[in-house]
């Protein structure tokens, strides 16, 4: 989507989609499809599903803020709560008998986000850079502590609950199984992700990745770099509180929670691993974190070690995210190149996967003696017993780190030199 | 009336020389390289642990010393192996990358100490009421608490403005090329910055410990108050950071005490605001519930009316 | 690349995905906090309930079925819970456990009841064992929810039965967490000491945020202004720790009168300066019998160490009660076994137990104890532990109420 030019964008629209169309609708029927899909048929399977739609609108409206407009926000996820609660709010009238379908919930979640995000906007976009950030800190937890003071409006610390399924109408379209849940979400999340990507193509987007790039510039060309950023605001605001929207007919429940510095914190690790200067970067990013808290944490009580780790190696290492190295990776894509590139992989991997057998070796002890001493110290590390308390696993997971280091640190001039070649052919 | 004043005035500045302790690293690391180093409420909390766990190896007195000395060297191995590839693209990556740091640096101390709170209690040395005031006791701890952070103050203002390494430092904080250009190691500078930084976090952890209960969330506790100070006292400025810590410090501590609300406030002005009214219960909200709150209405006030602060030297 | 890269991750998941949860067993899930504020008692919660559910194994099993425990952190988080109950449902968990914070409880209780409305022959039951706002089975009574720990109500009454025979207490000062059990307790004290004993001033009413305040000396200073020679606090975990500590390092001279005195830590933060000052209302205490029951024991056996003191007496009349009445039920159905749990009576070493069938609160003698020197058993290592003051049987702890209880056909 981000960079490939299609037939049908510059000048006359063709008659015939392009390409980049076909492969939208390929993408969509994908996504219909899913729950069918062996493995996805649970109701735990789709549940998943839906947190990673859920969590991709939310993403994708952070990055406008972020990738597309260089602010960087720690308290997003209050557009989220607010719409949330905006939206629970309406699912309550609904259940006490409003004629309206819960389908349209979402719509309040989106008009409870746009509200706050322009009443706060107004105030935070004066500045950007880091003055931006801490204020968006400030505010984050302003209003997380506001929801405790004001039980009335909030609920207090049990939130609000409401019913998806008691409605007067729903055009047939019932909100009661969890399929019926994800085809709701994966509509609301379709259409705010083509909103989104159109709104980017807007001369108000472009004028935000302007305002990124060189505010002072655009100034001289005579925008105010202000309102830009206000509305920038204010539309990641909706976006925000359409996910928040989302959330609640998932969960109907909306607490605290959905405002605290820990979903601001979230959003940010997704949008930054996916890769926030690509549009589809956090998605991707939405994709895998959801899928890392949900099913990684059933096989390691280490798992926001491991998330971590994996956050910071992005940082350092692989800064454009997941996307920017998939993108990395396409332009060697011929296969002459791309062999020797995935060959000097293979090298590479022997040592990688030494230094991270032992790291995860020491670690998954570590938790084990830590958290869990009463299960003993006799454990599982996939197929092999060990027992953490005896030195020898100890020293062997430090042989490996140790030694997987040195020898990574030795073949990296070969994946270097590798990349090297294969840029040249491709 | 007086004794509820004098015992919150005490409370009150105990609990601002606490936050400046924690903040006046960050201070020092903020003004200097303009990192926001989100990890340093961390290295507060790794200092807190490594005191706990000095201590029973040898004892408080040694553990005060060497707890402070490794958050140094942890801080100094960050700077040299980490932040320094981050510097040169910008400080949303440095931010973010400190960010990251926090969230390891959390699960790295319960891998180690477990997800309970550990039973760091206050040393028996230190533990006896330092004096009665109005039949409250003042207990010694927290003395100790004080005597340290007026020392940090002293250090810090002393090594910067007093000695030549502190003048080193200020003019890599505005003219790092030039400094490099007459031949100062301004990566070193950089890593020195951080480890004392990072040393001054570890010390305050080792007494903020006792005063607050050692577990895994003791970072995400502590950690956003410490920013509005830094924010509120103003970048650059040491003495910022102390009156911004000494005035939220006594001002939550205060509000606590105060069980009226603007409410109350309205009604003595003769307005009745009447209970149907939407904004009856924003007013009805007594200032003792507002108290953990007050910190973040000044940052937000803060950085819109002033964003340098009360005595920054310079903007963000 | 986009349905390209979609794909190869579809692909990717439905691999990972595969590894699903196991089947058989009996799925038990139990819900509370794993981390942060609560996680001392949570995890010590944990490791009881795993310890009662492994004895039930160790005999023959629920009618020949093996339990099993799953353990979600709820964070002391309702919508955290709810994404965990979620998790535990499609796990195959047809028991819920949880007891660490009634905002969690409240919201359990609410989806486990929407839970069992639209998935019929699915039903889900909700054991609570420690959360104790008096809602639960009044007015947000349902039929899945049990609990087995006595409600604020009944704690207070207990509690303020024995304050009023005491002449010395005259000002009073309340200080509980802002939220819906805190607030509970701040009600029922009011209510109750001004039937009890009209005398006495009730000289502050507290209510600070929940498992967030660090440093509670201002509040105590507060407590000293007002000259209360009592304080009443339904705080628990954390916010109990910290503000003993805070109490006993500014030497404040006052009863504590508490429901969870006994959370891990109290009684070594306060020391000697609780002896005949911290009190508290449980259902069990090391010295509440003569003789400490044998499951003591045999739990300490398996969790050494002062931060797994038993501490959950009334996890074991849970079990005991859940798989008399699962055997009664001759099945190990969640409506069944509800059915069955309904009104049952059971003996057990301290008194009379009784689970009512009205609003399924159970009936439990409850003791109001002090810590005091000398005693058979003390608490944490200290040389101190708590001595009975008073005992209230079972049926005497029954309050009245307002549950309208909707049954299945």
């Amino acid at each position: 989507m981000s960079g490939a030019t299609a037939a049908g964008e510059h000048g006359a629209r063709s008659a015939v989609p392009g390409r980049r169309t076909w492969r939208l609708l390929a993408a969509v029927a994908l996504l219909v499809a899913l729950p069918y899909l062996p493995g996805f048929q649970s109701d735990f399977g789709r549940s998943l599903l839906t947190q990673m739609a859920i969590a991709a609108v939310f993403a994708l409206s952070f990055n406008l803020l972020f990738g597309q407009t260089g602010l960087l926000s720690f308290g997003h996820a209050v557009y989220f709560g607010l719409g949330g609660y905006a939206a629970i709010g309406l699912m309550r009238a609904i259940n006490h008998g409003l004629p309206l379908p819960m389908l349209a919930v979402p719509l309040a979640g989106a008009a409870g986000g746009l509200l706050a995000g322009a009443v706060f906007g107004a105030v935070t976009t004066r500045r950007a850079g880091t003055i931006f950030a801490l204020i968006s800190l400030g505010v984050g937890e302003l209003v997380y502590a506001a929801t405790f003071m004001l039980p009335g409006i909030f609920g207090g610390e049990e939130g609000i609950t409401a019913s998806r399924t008691r409605a007067t109408v729903d055009f047939g379209f019932p909100l009661g199984s969890q399929l019926q849940v994800y085809y709701a979400v994966l509509l609301w999340t379709v259409a705010a992700a083509l909103a989104m990507y159109a709104f980017t193509r807007t001369p108000a987007g472009r004028m935000c990745n302007a305002v990124r790039d060189n505010p002072e510039r655009a100034e001289f060309i005579g925008y105010n770099t202000q309102r830009v950023r206000f509305i920038a605001f204010a539309m990641a605001g909706l976006f925000a509180g359409l996910a928040g929207g989302l959330h609640a007919i998932n969960y109907e429940i909306v607490s605290a929670d959905a405002v605290s510095a820990q979903r601001s914190g979230t959003v940010l690790i997704m949008a930054y691993i996916g890769g926030a200067a690509y549009f589809i970067g956090p998605i991707l990013g939405a994709i895998v974190i959801t899928w890392l808290q949900s099913s990684l944490s059933d096989y390691t009580s280490a798992w926001l070690l491991y998330l971590g780790v994996f956050f910071i190696v992005m940082i350092l290492y692989a800064p454009s995210g997941l996307a920017g190295l998939i993108v990395m990776h396409r332009r060697v894509a011929r296969p002459r190149a791309l062999a020797g590139v995935l060959a000097a992989y293979g090298i590479a991997l022997v040592p990688l996967a030494l230094m991270a057998g032992g790291a995860i070796l020491a670690i998954e002890m570590g938790y084990r003696l830590s958290t869990q001493p009463e299960l003993g110290t006799r454990m599982r590390l996939l197929w092999m017993p060990l027992d953490a308390a005896s030195p020898s696993p100890w020293i062997v997971a430090a042989v490996a780190l140790v030694g997987g280091l040195l020898l990574f640190r030795a073949v990296v001039p070969v994946v270097a030199s590798a990349w090297e070649r294969a840029a040249a052919r491709a | 009336m007086l004794e509820l004043v004098t015992v919150s005035l005490l409370n009150g500045v105990v609990y601002g020389l606490l936050l400046f302790m924690l903040s006046s690293g960050l201070t020092l690391i903020f003004s200097m390289m303009g990192v926001l180093n989100f990890a340093h409420a961390s290295l507060f909390m790794l200092g807190a642990y490594l005191s706990f766990q000095f201590g029973r190896w040898v004892g408080f007195w040694p553990a005060l010393v060497v707890a402070p000395l490794v958050c140094g060297v942890v801080g100094a191995a960050i700077e040299r192996y980490g932040l320094s590839r981050v510097h040169a693209r910008g400080h949303v990556a440095e931010i973010l990358f400190t960010f990251g740091l926090a969230y390891l640096i959390e699960e790295l101390v319960t891998m180690v100490w477990g997800r309970n709170a550990v039973a760091n209690a206050v040393p028996a040395v230190i533990d006896f009421p330092l004096f009665h005031v109005f039949g409250s006791t003042f207990p010694a701890y927290k003395g100790l608490m004080m005597l340290i952070s007026l020392a940090m103050f002293a250090f810090l203002y002393l090594a910067l403005k007093k000695t030549r390494i502190g003048l080193v430092i200020q003019a890599a904080l505005t003219h790092p090329k030039m400094l490099s250009a007459l031949g100062h190691d301004v990566p070193g500078v950089f890593v020195l910055v951080f480890a004392v930084g990072s040393a001054l976090a570890g010390l305050a952890g080792v007494i903020g410990g006792f005063m607050l209960l050692t577990q895994p969330t003791l970072a995400h506790a502590i950690g956003p108050i410490v920013f509005v100070v830094v924010v509120v006292g103003g970048l650059g400025s040491l003495s910022g950071a102390l009156i911004a810590s000494m005035l939220i410090g006594i001002l939550q501590t205060f509000a606590v005490a105060v069980d009226y609300s603007l409410l109350d406030l309205f009604r003595a002005l003769g307005v009745i605001v009447s209970r149907g009214s939407p904004v009856y219960e924003l007013l009805a909200i007594k200032l003792a519930t507002a108290a953990p709150i007050v910190p973040y209405l000044l940052l937000v006030l803060m950085l819109i009316v002033r964003p340098r602060g009360l005595l920054g030297t310079r903007d963000v | 690349m986009n349905a390209c890269t979609r794909r190869i991750l579809a692909l990717g998941f439905t691999i990972a995905c595969l590894a699903g949860p196991a089947a058989a067993d009996v799925k038990i899930a139990f819900i509370d906090p794993l981390s942060g504020g609560g996680a001392a008692t949570g995890i010590l919660a944990q490791k009881t309930h795993q310890f009662y559910i492994d004895a039930i194994n160790a005999a023959g099993g629920l009618n020949g079925e093996k339990l099993e425990l799953l353990s979600y952190d709820n964070k002391v988080n309702p919508q955290e819970s709810l994404i965990q109950l979620k998790r535990a449902l499609d796990e195959g968990a047809r028991y819920v456990v949880q007891g660490n914070g009634s905002s969690v409880a409240l919201a359990i209780t609410d989806a486990v009841q929407k839970h069992n409305e639209r998935n019929p022959g699915k039903e889900v039951l909700f054991l609570n064992y420690a959360a104790v706002d008096p809602a639960l089975t009044n007015e947000k009574c349902n039929f899945w929810h049990f609990r087995f720990d006595a409600d604020a109500d009944m704690k207070m009454a207990a509690l303020t039965d024995v304050i009023a025979r005491d002449k010395k207490v005259q000002r009073v000062y309340l200080i509980n967490q802002d939220y819906s059990f805190g607030k509970a307790v701040a009600a029922a004290a009011n209510k109750m000491l001004a039937e009890s004993r009209p005398d006495i001033k009730i000289v502050g009413d507290e209510l600070h945020p929940l498992q967030k305040v660090n440093d509670f000396s201002p509040y105590v200073a507060k407590i000293k202004a007002a000259g209360a020679d009592t304080v009443i606090t339904g705080n628990w975990s954390n916010d109990m720790v910290l503000l003993i500590k805070a109490g006993k390092d500014a030497g404040l001279k006052v009863n504590w009168e508490t429901y969870y005195g006994g959370s891990p830590g109290a009684v070594t933060a306060i020391g000697e300066a609780g002896v005949d000052a911290l009190k508290q209302v449980s259902e069990w205490h090391r010295n509440a019998a003569p003789e400490l029951d044998a499951t003591v024991a045999a739990f300490s056996k398996r969790y050494p160490g002062k931060e797994n003191e038993y501490a959950y007496w009334r996890a074991k009349t849970m079990w005991d009660m859940f798989a008399a009445a699962a055997k009664k039920a001759q099945s190990n159905d969640p409506v069944k076994v509800a059915r069955a749990m309904e009104g049952m009576k059971m003996s057990t070493s301290l008194g009379e137990v009784e689970m009512r069938a009205d609003n399924h609160q159970l009936l439990q003698p409850l003791f109001v104890s002090t810590l005091a020197r000398n005693v058979k058993y003390d608490s944490e290592g200290s040389g101190l532990g708590w001595k009975t003051d008073a005992k209230v049987e079972g049926k005497a702890t029954a309050l009245p109420t307002t549950c309208k209880m909707e049954r299945p056909k």
